[in-house]
């Protein structure tokens, strides 16, 4: 399927080669492609797309790119492996299909990793995101002893069981681009696929913003602001959420305002990401927050199951 | 006979899950089998990644048929009570009935016949069933039939099911089930990528050589051992030995349908890495074995790798890939190793302790710098009992957790202790106390070392005496099955400890202290009643108050609450019979009778567990001499006496019986070698010469034996009744100088 494609499109030579190759990939297996969603995120789970399209009975199958923060993980642009802003590539397909781990190794022999070469194997981990109120089994997959993907069967999500179980699988880009361009070091990739002065790397684009966000995020993010946002982003949550009630329905059977009130269990989670990584959350304060995120979480599961793509009749 | 064949092909089972779900799969059948009246020949299951399998031979073609019968009422029998035994036997006439004829008359039996069923039919309705209930750790629903309730749950979604039956001549048939939409049938699917392609398979020989040529080995035991000796062989190849690691095979050979064994390499100057942390980062992460230098013993810049596949290229590309994660991996491990020798070398002792004060240690017993801080006191205690400097027991004390703020051992709790003394040398500490952060956690379990310096001995037993007495404190004690905190694996340690290195070790006096060391502070008050109301106990012959007053000097109010310190006379009576059971245990493993250290536990202020064992020993073998059996014999007779005298007169008989009222010589002859005993075994018990004590208390015996032939002891005048049997009283108070004679059997 590559050999159709000029040089610097190739997965192996470029970056953005890459996410095209999947998007073409599984769109031709009937996902939605979709655009990042808008807003900060911890990972592509996040993303309604996937969070709330688990919930209900609907198929829905969908593919996106996710630039995904985590404040934590900053390394001053020193540490060649390690971002605290990364692009993760998601697929959710619901109801899993049978030969999902078939589709998904001609994904990867998509972007030229052939399995007669290469030993790729599950290795068992089992996902879950206390946040979200989320579990699910299925594994790490690995590429010649490197992780490249995470493969999870959903089973509960924002504390409802899945019904039909979705099945999502997420490719860290960065780390596939390296296997798959033999780089060590994520700065070092080609980016657009050109050579010589057209030439452009992950570095270029990305290095001087990992060495901003890295001083932000340990050492001057605004904790006073960043905790008003956190009760704001909650209460806001809170309101939405019981705003949001058809009352001409009546009794609580119908949620008109299920995304933007996720929209605000989005940002107090990654409020409460910046607040981590400042270290200002004690060791028993840090299970509170994330308590009340996944409260959040479960409430705006609950409204979503309410709505009409959430199955309602 | 027949043989049944069963296969349940699915994507991948965790590596750890696989042995005990074979077993469980084997289990499971083979008793369904059985009660259902199939005995078998033997069965045998295994796992691979993708496939649970089980073979059983020699499943009879029939279940035997049943033949019952049932008795029912006389002949003659009220209409009602005919209708109800038709009913329950399943007959349609009373015509079908027996007649049968017993003492009472006759009365009706019927005779009910069952033909058994085929097999076949039997195994089709007992393997759903095993399916429904199989005992995963952790299962999971896939797929549209997901959208439903109550829809099969398994490891990971289940694609296929095998299941063939029949005699090794002849073509088996298909068992005809299905379960969660999948029809058993007789094909199956070989190596994931080698060998995809559906394959047809008859009974199990047929099964395991199909499966074979097909990449895919489906021994767990057989794909291990070509791992080890290809690992072994790859190793020798260059002049390395293989660092074997059991746990690790097993997971490899979990991991893999067919296993091939590469070799990859690292950048020489990782060795710089401890080779701890070099292993734990190959292993844990990655899953590969280390090797070593049989020259120097230290690892080599190689590491051994398993795939699941010939590669097409020899596996090249699967080394090379390989050697980059683990190339960033020892990066990594390289970089948390350096950022802690900075830190070591940077930030004071005390300013990286500091960090404690925000760790909890349990939310009822403050921090971890609280617990270090009573460890070290503690330690600095007992240090004098194990022959350690105190200076040293406080450091190593002080020192003994650092590690666990190190970058190497958050990545790698396993490492933890090891680290510590790693580090503390590369600070050049005192060998004794580097040495106590590794093994001041020892001994962890029956079969784990006991360490030996006393640096290390001083902390460990203070680690673990603080440990248990707080933990009682907040009566978070060990129930039944459940010992969350691992409290008698503690306990055992303390035992190990005092025992094989011969610690003459006061419990009580270890165990005051830890009670009154409250968050970060000595309650001197409750020292001072503690101390007070346990050695009127007979506890504490050490001046333990003293020793600690010097230590530190804090206000505390003027009176503790009578009930507080009740409640903690109590806890720690409690905290010293549970040594008492434990050590019982420890004993009775050993072959030692645990009513002598019952015997021994009864006297007054036993606390020192070296003396207590002693003292059993010579007590046992005392009591296997003729002088030990006869005098126990006498005791217990004077005992018995006793009791039946005291409860009729309602009245005990202690003090000294009176000299002029001994009317018979035996009686005198007594008393005077009562009194010879007590005093020659008493002191022998002060010398701690428990052997000399019980030849003291031997002499008792023919006195004892003539006293009880030729004196009555109720006899007619009251004032030398009364007399005797303080006579009797003094005997039993005599043996209490080696043992509570009434505490042992026979």
């Amino acid at each position: 399927m590559t050999d159709d494609l000029p040089a610097h499109m190739r997965p192996e030579r470029s970056f953005q080669g890459l996410i095209l190759t999947l998007q073409r990939f599984w769109a031709d297996r009937g996902c939605v492609i979709l655009q990042p969603y808008d807003m900060e995120v911890g990972a592509g789970t996040f993303h309604p797309a996937t969070t709330l399209r688990a919930l209900g009975p609907r198929p829905w199958n969908a593919a996106y790119v996710q630039p995904s923060r985590r404040p934590k993980d900053g390394r001053y642009g020193e540490n060649p492996n390690r971002l605290q802003h990364y692009y993760q590539f998601q697929v959710i397909l619901k109801p899993s299909p049978p030969d999902l781990q078939d589709l998904y190794l001609k994904s990867l022999e998509a972007i030229g990793v052939d399995s007669k070469l290469h030993d790729i194997r599950f290795v068992e981990d089992d996902w879950e995101s206390p946040t979200l109120g989320a579990w699910g089994l299925g594994w790490e997959c690995w590429c010649d002893g490197m992780e490249v993907s995470q493969f999870t069967y959903f089973q509960q999500v924002a504390g409802f069981e899945c019904a039909p179980v979705a099945g999502e699988l997420t490719y860290g880009l960065e780390r596939l681009a390296m296997y798959v361009q033999g780089v060590d070091n994520v700065y070092n990739l080609n980016f657009n696929g050109r050579e010589g002065a057209e030439k452009v790397s992950y570095g270029d684009v990305f290095l001087q913003a990992e060495q901003e966000y890295s001083r932000h995020n340990f050492e001057h993010s605004d904790t006073g602001m960043l905790f008003e946002q956190f009760k704001m982003a909650e209460a806001a949550c809170r309101k939405y959420l019981e705003a949001g009630w058809d009352k001409a329905a009546g009794d609580k059977t119908k949620h008109l305002m299920a995304l933007p009130a996720y929209d605000q269990c989005i940002k107090a989670s990654h409020v409460f990401n910046l607040l981590d990584a400042r270290g200002v959350i004690s060791v028993t304060e840090r299970q509170s927050y994330i308590l009340r995120v996944r409260e959040l979480a479960k409430a705006c599961g609950n409204a979503w199951l309410h709505t009409e793509a959430g199955g309602m009749q | 006979m027949p043989d049944l064949l069963l296969e349940f092909f699915s994507e991948e089972i965790p590596a750890r899950m696989q042995a005990r779900a074979a077993e469980d799969l084997r289990k499971m059948v083979t008793d369904k089998l059985v009660a259902a009246g199939l005995t078998y020949e033997g069965a045998k299951a295994f796992a691979t990644p993708r496939r649970l399998a089980l073979t059983v031979q020699g499943v009879p073609v029939r279940q035997p048929d049943i033949k019952d019968e049932r008795k029912g009422p006389k002949v003659g029998a009220p209409e009602q009570a005919i209708a109800g035994f038709l009913r329950a036997a399943g007959l349609t006439s009373i015509d079908q009935a027996k007649v049968q004829a017993d003492k009472k008359g006759d009365f009706y039996v019927a005779v009910i016949e069952k033909a058994g069923r085929p097999a076949i039919e039997v195994i089709a309705e007992i393997v759903p069933d095993v399916v429904k209930a199989f005992p995963w750790p952790k299962s999971m629903r896939w797929g549209a039939a997901s959208a439903q309730p109550g829809s099969l749950n398994w490891v990971r979604p289940l694609h296929s099911i095998v299941a063939t039956f029949g005699p090794e001549t002849e073509e088996p048939d298909i068992v005809k089930f299905e379960v969660g939409g999948i029809a058993a049938g007789d094909t199956t699917h070989g190596h994931r990528f080698m060998a995809p392609a559906p394959i047809k398979v008859k009974r199990f020989d047929d099964y395991v050589s199909k499966l074979n040529a097909a990449k895919v080995v489906l021994d767990p035991a057989r794909r291990a051992e070509t791992i080890r000796a290809d690992a072994k062989n790859l190793a020798f190849a260059q002049g390395f030995e293989l660092v074997e690691d059991e746990g690790l095979l097993a997971e490899a050979a979990g991991l893999v349908e067919w296993p091939v064994v590469l070799m990859g390499s690292f950048d020489e100057a990782f060795l710089k890495i401890p080779d701890e942390v070099i292993r734990a980062t190959i292993r844990n992460n990655q899953k590969c074995f280390v090797v070593r230098d049989p020259k120097t013993g230290r690892l080599a810049n190689k590491f051994i790798l398993t795939a699941n596949i010939e590669a097409s290229d020899g596996g090249k590309a699967i080394a090379a890939g390989n050697e980059r994660v683990i190339r960033a991996r020892l990066s990594d491990a390289k970089f948390f190793y350096e950022t802690d020798l900075k830190n070591w070398r940077e930030v004071g002792l005390e300013e990286r302790l500091n960090k404690f004060k925000s760790i909890v240690y349990h939310e009822r017993l403050g921090t971890e710098w609280e617990r270090i801080w009573r460890i070290e006191q503690l330690a600095a205690e007992i240090a004098p009992v194990v022959g350690a400097d105190k200076k040293k027991a406080r450091r190593a004390a002080r020192l003994c957790r650092a590690d666990r703020l190190t970058e190497v051992v958050a990545e790698f709790p396993e490492l933890q202790g090891l680290m510590g003394r790693h580090y503390a040398l590369v600070q050049d500490e005192d060998a004794s106390i580097a040495a106590a952060s590794e093994d001041h956690y020892k001994p962890l379990g029956p079969n784990d070392r006991v360490p030996s310096d006393p640096v290390s001995l001083a902390v460990a037993l203070a680690d673990k005496i603080d440990t248990l007495v707080k933990f009682w404190t907040i009566n978070e004690k060990p129930t039944g099955s459940k010992d969350p905190y691992a409290l008698r694996r503690t306990a055992l340690g303390v035992i190990r400890l005092v025992l094989e290195r011969e610690i003459r070790l006061d419990l009580m006096s270890a165990l005051i202290p830890a009670r009154v060391m409250i968050g970060d502070e000595l309650k001197h008050q409750m020292l001072d009643s503690l101390v007070e109301r346990l050695r009127e106990k007979g506890y504490t012959k050490k001046s333990i108050r003293e020793i600690l007053k010097e230590e530190e000097k804090r206000a505390f109010p003027d009176k503790l609450p009578q009930a507080e310190i009740d409640s903690a006379v109590a806890e720690l009576e409690d905290l010293l019979s549970f040594f008492a059971d434990r050590l019982k245990v420890q004993l009775r493993e050993q072959g030692a009778r645990h009513d002598l250290v019952d015997a021994v536990f009864a006297l007054e202020g036993q606390d020192d567990l070296l003396l207590i064992v002693r003292r059993v020993e010579a007590l046992g073998k005392f009591l296997d001499t003729d002088d030990g059996k006869n005098l126990l014999a006498g005791t217990k007779r004077a005992a018995n006496i006793l009791r039946i005298e005291e409860k009729k007169d309602n009245k005990s008989y202690t003090g000294a019986p009176d000299a002029k009222l001994l009317t018979q010589a035996e009686e005198r002859e007594l008393a005077r070698a009562v009194g010879v005993a007590k005093a020659e075994a008493s002191a022998a018990v002060a010398k701690e010469d428990f052997a000399s004590a019980m030849t003291a208390m031997a002499k008792l015996r023919p006195h004892v034996d003539a006293f009880f032939d030729k004196v009555t002891v109720n006899a007619e005048d009251k004032a030398v009744r009364e007399n005797r049997l303080k006579l009797l009283n003094e005997i039993r108070e005599a043996t209490r100088a080696v043992a509570d004679f009434s505490k042992i059997e026979g």
